[in-house]
């Protein structure tokens, strides 16, 4: 029933999307689109959620669609209700974001048509039971955010982007492809129940990992395969960032999950050394990225591959902890992983949402134009804070909660037998700290060069506060991350029948715990009460403002900052984006980006002013892909003469083709 | 009639780290002035200031916002709840389990990132300095302070201080390498979290060799008060840290009766004596560091820290 209901959502958003076409160029398109998107979500959402909470059986469903003798399968168990119910939340409030956001669209009809259909290729991706079904909307949630990605096409860097991504989506479409072909075999078994039945080989499975890790890894933003990531979602207008970073990357780590936990079989003893390593690296990796970033919705990108590194730790770990048996472990590396994707949808939306509000309001996204926001749109910047402060792991937020996941199944990682392990899984854990610890200072960074100061700019000067929408939607958000970090005993509970499925064990029940802690193995190990630090830090706040109130001095007077005595008018004098990392560029920076400062002096007479110049290089681009770039063009040049021949010459390339096959074939065993 | 025993005693450690706090940061700088050679302020002029600071009014840049106006509380909120979680005199606090000693550090990253923005709300140049280079430390200090977690809890079996303090009590700890690299990796990231020569220097008024004071520029009044206070509990926190995991004597068990909590609590005052007078020592001893020598003074201490933890995970019994 409820998978019905869900299935018959997606079908309504695509009569949205036929919709939208024919009615896009209306002025209450905006309301009528989103709306109707909110409300199919909604339903959508609750549907999943009554799945999700265990009340309602898996459920399959065959529709006569796709290929004749398959048919399309979808599925609904704990796993895809999980992320149906991500992506239904974030859609539901993207969409309610999106009416006020969205009438600030320059050319709607090149967004409405297309946001409904996302919203469709994001859901059937994780209700699909078969790998026919699976990869076409894959594809289709692909092609339908990158006209999403290039709806202001006229700039030259969204053009870029868009290329690039193209390039990327179909790299990991080609890579899952495969991995589903060799999943399914020669007698092509297509749907899951056949491939999770049909145990492959050792080397196939291998194979299968690695065709994952790079297919879903492309989608999700794993370093290397992130290039496209920091390009395409600042590309998008903002409740599409949103849904590209929070949700998109999600149904990646999803499928990611769907392959390597359910069907490729049992994991050999490397697989999660590899998972491991790359999760390590791309956490880093990633909050450097950022660090260096003073386009605001650029550094909200980068982030994402941050986050996404965190989750493959906590993915790898539940894989290493499956490989060795130990389930409980692995329930609760699995639960860490799974939490964060929640979480990040979360704050991640929320942060796209507060940029996208920054944009409407001032037109910028570069942060050295920005400033003093905070006097200007209040609420969005208090919205902006708490998901900063979630981002950032800081207690008692939600962010915080699935680090500390994490961590604890880091720490029962020494009873792993294997000696690879023993090395690697401190090394990631002490990446893990350090990419947390550089994230707050990004966002101390990314909040105040944006938020407080002097304002930098007339056009800061002259904002004000964003629309309703947009500020009900962000509160929400900003609600969850608070509700997610006090009582994240409801959603680890809701976890539980996923890791069941998965790896063979849960963490125990989290609801019945004294005063709503969590407890992840017994309460003498560790424990943690989000409630209980939350209540303690707002009654010893609130008792000490009122003491010192009542019993000491609450007058106040303004007065020109003082800054040792020597305050300077202009706006320029504060600290920018690019000097506030530059301490973090020359500790990190000068090996990971080869950091050079040098120093553009004029010539003797001219009345240029002299500049300090950061030279900065992105090492993976230069060693990965300009290799690629020149190879492919140099194979163009070569091959360019094929275009040329005669048609006998033609005739003769298709008879040998032919003749090559079918002496494959011929001696294939 | 337990419950309530067990929350007058969690009462009384609460009030006691805060009332102690200004008292040792006095100490500390009596003992500094004493060594060399100074007469120094009494010890409790800690506590007149910060009620003179307490009774003046607050002169607020016009440029300050209303986050510059909260997060004196939140900080001092933040710390406060973070210092009253540290085992002092008696292990098994009544809300010992509501927070481990992950969740402790990471209340202090809170505190931390709340001051560093308010360092760049009124938009000076001082604030941004003060704040960027805050970070930068924090960087590194913070993996470093994971590491020895790590370290620590794989050594007790436990995140959690009561059990972790516990476990150093008893005789089944004994002398480990680990242990030793990791008291020297917490040692230098206790010097850096709270600002001590060589890393930064509480008194400085050299502008472009402050780190905290520059952040805290602008504040004053009752504001610069819970400021200040929130860094001597914060002192006073890691002092505590240090004594109940490294000096685990004289912490009473969660079932000691009065006499025995009285001798605890006398072991512990002595404790933070002993911690201060070192703290002064080295102080006095050394000069303060280049901003930029400091990554390799943390990134040292993550080393060892990084170090400890894979010994732990090679062998049980480093």
């Amino acid at each position: 029933m409820t998978l019905w209901i869900t299935l018959s959502c997606t079908a309504i958003l695509l009569l949205v999307a036929v919709f939208a076409v024919a009615a896009g160029r209306e002025a209450a398109a905006t309301y009528v689109v989103y709306g109707l998107c909110a409300l199919a979500a909604l339903t959508s959402l609750l549907a999943t959620l009554q799945h999700l909470l265990g009340l309602a059986p898996p459920a399959i469903v065959t529709l006569p669609l796709g290929i004749p003798w398959l048919g399309a399968h979808f599925r609904l168990d704990a796993l895809s209700a999980f992320f149906l119910a991500v992506v239904d939340l974030g859609a539901v409030t993207a969409s309610i974001f999106a009416m006020g956001y969205g009438r600030h669209e320059e050319a709607p009809l090149r967004v409405l048509p297309f946001f409904p259909a996302f919203l469709v290729g994001m859901s059937l991706v994780v209700l699909a039971d078969d790998a026919f079904t699976f990869l076409l909307s894959w594809e289709f949630m692909s092609l339908t955010s990158w006209a999403l990605v290039m709806s202001h096409h006229r700039l030259q860097e969204n053009i870029r982007a868009g290329y690039i991504y193209l390039v990327m989506a179909s790299f990991g479409t080609l890579m899952l492809l495969l991995a589903f072909g060799l999943l399914a075999g020669p007698e092509g078994h297509y749907t899951f129940a056949q491939i999770r039945a049909a145990h492959p080989t050792a080397g196939l499975a291998a194979l299968v990992l690695i065709l994952a890790l790079t297919g879903a890894g492309s989608k999700a933003g794993l370093v290397p395969l992130h290039v496209w990531l920091p390009l395409a979602h600042p590309a998008a207008p903002s409740h599409v960032s949103a849904l590209m970073s929070g949700v998109m990357t999600k149904i990646a780590v999803y499928g990611f999950v769907r392959i390597v936990f359910d069907l490729a079989g049992e994991p050999a003893w490397w697989w999660s050394m590899v998972v491991l390593a790359v999760g390590g690296f791309t956490a880093v990796m990633g909050v450097l990225y950022a660090l260096m970033q003073h386009d605001l919705k650029r550094l909200l990108a980068y982030h994402t591959v941050e986050n996404i590194g965190i989750i493959f730790i906590g993915l790898g770990l539940a894989l290493a902890f499956k490989t060795y048996g130990m389930a409980t472990a692995s329930a609760l590396a699995l639960t860490a992983g799974l939490l964060h994707v929640f979480n990040h949808s979360v704050f991640k939306s929320l942060l796209f949402f507060g940029a996208g509000a920054v944009l409407t309001a001032t037109g910028e996204r570069d942060m050295e134009h920005l400033g003093g926001l905070i006097h200007r749109m209040p609420q969005t910047a208090f919205v902006f804070l708490v998901g900063c402060a979630a981002i950032s792991a800081l207690p008692p937020l939600n962010g915080f909660v699935s680090e500390w996941l994490t961590f604890q199944a880091i720490l029962l990682s020494p009873q792993l037998p294997a000696w690879g392990l023993k090395l690697l899984v401190p090394t990631v854990g002490a990446l893990l700290a350090l990419s947390a610890a550089l994230a707050a200072a990004c966002f101390v960074k990314a909040f105040g060069v944006t938020f407080l100061g002097r304002a930098r700019t007339s056009a800061v000067q002259c904002a004000t506060e964003i629309d309703r929408f947009s500020l009900a939607a962000m509160y929400f958000f900003a609600a969850l991350c608070l509700v997610a970090g006090v009582l994240p005993g409801l959603f680890i509970d809701a976890l539980a029948p996923i890791s069941d499925a998965l790896v063979g064990a849960s963490m125990p029940s989290q609801i019945g715990t004294q005063w709503l802690s969590i407890v992840p193995i017994m309460a003498s190990r560790s424990s943690y009460d989000g409630l209980l630090v939350f209540l303690f830090m707002v009654l010893s706040g609130t008792f000490s403002a009122f003491a010192i109130h009542r019993l000491a001095s609450d007058r106040l007077r303004r007065a020109p900052a003082w800054d040792c005595g020597y305050p300077d008018a202009s706006p320029a004098t504060q600290y920018t984006a690019g000097s506030f990392a530059q301490p973090i560029r020359r500790v990190f920076g000068t090996v990971v980006f080869r950091a050079r400062e040098h120093v553009d002096m004029p010539a003797p007479g001219s009345m240029q002013p002299a500049r300090l110049v950061v030279d900065l290089r992105d090492l993976i681009w230069d060693a990965l892909y300009v290799p690629i770039a020149l190879a492919v063009g140099y194979a163009a040049d070569r091959l360019n003469r094929l275009q040329f021949l005669t048609i006998r010459q033609f005739l003769s390339l298709v008879f040998a083709a032919l003749v090559i096959l079918l002496l494959v074939l011929a001696i294939w065993p | 009639m337990a419950v309530i025993a067990d929350f007058a005693v969690q009462g009384i450690e609460m009030l006691l780290v805060l009332l102690l706090a200004p008292l040792l940061t006095g100490f500390v700088r009596k003992v500094k002035a004493r060594l060399l050679r100074r007469q120094g302020p009494p010890v409790i002029q800690p506590y007149r200031d910060l009620i003179r600071l307490m009774r003046k009014e607050v002169v607020l840049a016009e440029s300050a916002s209303w986050l510059f106006r909260v997060v004196p509380y939140l900080i001092f909120a933040a710390t406060w709840v973070a210092a009253s979680l540290v085992p002092t005199f008696r292990t098994g606090l009544l809300f010992s389990w509501s927070a481990d000693l992950i969740a402790i550090i990471a209340l202090l990253g809170s505190a931390r990132f709340f001051l560093a923005l308010a360092g760049m709300d009124v938009g000076t140049s001082f604030g941004g300095i003060g704040s960027s280079r805050e970070v930068m430390i924090a960087s590194l200090a913070e993996p470093a302070m994971m590491m020895i977690v790590f370290t620590l809890a794989l050594i007790a079996g436990s995140t959690q201080l009561s059990t972790m303090a516990e476990f150093m009590a008893s005789p089944a700890v004994g002398l480990r390498v680990s242990l030793a690299l990791a008291l020297l990796a917490l040692i230098m990231v206790a010097i850096a979290e709270n600002g001590r020569i060589p890393i930064d220097n509480p008194a400085t008024h050299l502008e472009l060799t402050m780190v905290h004071e520059a952040m805290v520029l602008e504040y004053s009044g009752r504001h610069l008060a819970l400021i200040e206070l929130s860094a001597s509990l914060k002192l006073v926190l890691y002092v505590s840290l240090i004594a109940c995991l490294f000096m685990p004597w004289g912490l009473k068990p969660a079932d000691a009766g009065m006499p025995d909590l009285a001798f605890g609590v006398a072991a512990y005052i002595g404790k933070l004596a002993l911690g201060a007078f070192l703290l002064a020592v080295f102080e006095s001893s050394i000069a303060k560091m280049r901003v930029f020598r400091v990554p390799e003074f943390l990134g040292a201490a993550l080393m060892l820290g990084l170090l400890a933890t894979l010994l732990r995970f090679v062998s049980r019994s480093f």
